[in-house]
């Protein structure tokens, strides 16, 4: 019993140091953005990497996205005669929780996994440490701009996935299954309060910020050798989805 | 000067040094050799600060970098070069762009000047002004050495520490980058602590000459006295390698 109580006790230590380190670690790279050097070009070139590379997947998940939630939701909609809501079903549903969620999980796909991939190399190869010599922080040269272009990226695909959500279940909606153009947009209008556009800001924020932080991490903390990179980029892949839904529950149940 | 006392380190649990006493002089090129494995590329990175030892000091001029933290340790790593084992070339950056790198981070010198000094050192390591626009992965192993090799000279740092700076080159290149070690050695006058096999030709650019055996050093000498130095250690090693390459 003792021995299981140390344990645990020693389990919970050690989660909490790890936290602990990660935290020091978002907030070092964060500080960096405010001192100079600015390196505004690595920033670009994250967000070109990050955000813009990322937009056709974008697309077309939200675009079947929003086809699926209009098919759906007319089907069920219909039943209690209520076609017409379909507009602020498909909206609240992609605005709320779809478009963060989907987003990040499909950036954190693509883009996370690379980024892990990538720094870990530059671990191993001993980039970073030559960074290091050459008097540059790798911590400012590397890690910093992914932050920054998460954190500017996400947001904007986020934004862009609900658009063309919407868009999709306007086109089955409206264009297939024959719900009033008129009804899918005014029934939206109505029933879209601040709120949940702040919610969904504010999540895509969050998770923007947490599965590039996750990227980050595990590539500069990587393994040994090339079969440390491969796990560390598992590793990430699996802990920002896990992430990203726990969060998103947290978050939810602040914005209700 | 660089002075280190009773460093030791251990990596999970394995003593990959067990208190290492050496000094290198100022000015002056200490060669380290030591079997594979033996720790010396882990002994270089501790002199530069980019690995800290569990116990023990390594002094720069009166100053413990061990103790040094954040900007200190920061404004410390600006008079130190080095040429890593595996290069260490960024492979999102050009030939051209990896040589440049230092100076861009460290001066204001101009984009002409720095042209003209990334051409120089090139042409110092033999390769062509063709070599300038590729990325690392499309160079062979030998050039990929020589781009490190001209982006660790160009930095001209007080201190320049070399891993294995010939390992994988031919016999004419290993002379010419052994060349090039002294000459630019002559010109600058930096500390320089290079880790090579190639024994004898090492011994030509040596001022002293340390063994790392078993996480310590066991000999230090110039390369005369080491030569004659009695520990059996020391002498299979460097006759080993003059055995391997006479057969
Ligand atoms: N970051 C590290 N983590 C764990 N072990 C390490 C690390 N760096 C080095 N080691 C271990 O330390 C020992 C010495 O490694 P080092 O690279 O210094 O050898 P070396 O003398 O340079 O050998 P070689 O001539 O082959 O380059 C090895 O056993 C290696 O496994
Ligand atoms: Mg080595």
């Amino acid at each position: 019993m003792i021995a299981f109580l140390r344990l645990l006790g020693q389990g919970v230590l050690e989660f909490l140091q790890g936290v602990g380190h990660v935290t020091l670690f978002l907030l070092e790279g964060l500080y960096l953005a405010f001192v100079p050097p600015f390196r505004f070009r690595r920033i670009l070139r994250e967000v070109f990497f990050i955000g813009f590379k990322s937009s056709v997947i974008i697309l077309l998940t939200a675009s079947f996205t929003g086809m699926v939630l209009g098919l759906q939701g007319y089907y069920t909609l219909k039943q209690y005669g209520s076609e017409s809501a379909l507009g602020s079903a498909v909206a609240l549903s992609l605005i709320r929780e779809l478009g963060p969620v989907l987003t990040a999980l499909m950036v954190s796909g693509r883009a996370g996994s690379a980024i892990t991939a990538e720094v870990g190399i530059m671990r191993i190869t001993e980039q970073l440490d030559a960074l290091d010599t050459m008097a540059v922080n790798p911590m400012q040269y590397v890690i910093m701009p992914k932050l920054l272009a998460g954190l500017i990226s996400v947001p904007l695909l986020t934004a862009m996935f609900d658009v063309v959500g919407i868009l999709g279940g306007y086109a089955v909606g409206v264009m297939i299954l024959g719900v009033s153009s008129g009804a899918y947009f005014s029934g939206m209008v109505q029933s879209v309060v601040p709120l949940d556009i702040n919610g969904g800001i504010v999540k895509s924020i969050v998770f923007g910020l947490l599965i590039i932080l996750v990227a980050c991490y595990k590539g500069y903390y990587t393994g040994r050798g090339a079969e440390g990179v491969s796990k560390a980029t598992t590793e990430t892949v699996v802990t920002s989805a896990v992430l990203v839904l726990a969060w998103d529950y947290i978050l939810t149940s602040f914005f209700m | 000067m660089i002075k280190l006392i009773k460093v030791t380190r251990s990596f999970n649990g394995q003593r990959v040094l067990d208190g290492v006493d050496l000094e290198v002089p100022k000015g002056k090129i200490t060669v380290i050799m030591g079997k594979s494995g033996a720790g010396k590329s882990v002994l270089l990175k501790h002199i530069a600060g980019l690995i800290k030892p569990d116990s023990g000091q390594i002094i720069i001029d009166g100053f413990d970098i061990t103790q040094a933290t954040g900007r200190e340790l920061q404004e410390f790593k600006k008079r130190f070069g080095i040429l890593f084992q595996g290069g260490a070339l960024f492979d999102s950056l050009t030939v051209f762009e990896n040589v440049a790198f230092p100076l861009r981070e460290k001066t204001r010198l101009s984009e002409e000047e720095i042209r003209k000094r990334v051409r120089e050192r090139l042409d110092q390591v033999a390769l062509p002004p063709e070599v300038e626009e590729k990325f690392p992965d499309e160079l062979s192993g030998g050039m990929k050495k020589r781009v490190a090799l001209a982006r660790a000279l160009i930095q001209e740092p007080a201190i320049l520490l070399f891993d294995e700076p010939v390992t994988g080159l031919d016999p004419p290149m290993t002379n010419t980058v052994f060349h090039l070690i002294s000459k630019t050695h002559e010109e600058i006058g930096y500390t320089g602590v290079v880790v090579s096999h190639d024994i004898p030709e090492v011994f030509q650019i040596a001022d002293q000459v340390a063994m790392l055996h078993r996480g310590r050093i066991i000999a230090v000498g110039t390369p005369e006295e080491i030569q004659r130095f009695p520990d059996p250690v020391v002498q299979d090693f460097i006759h080993g390698e003059i055995d391997y390459m006479e057969a």
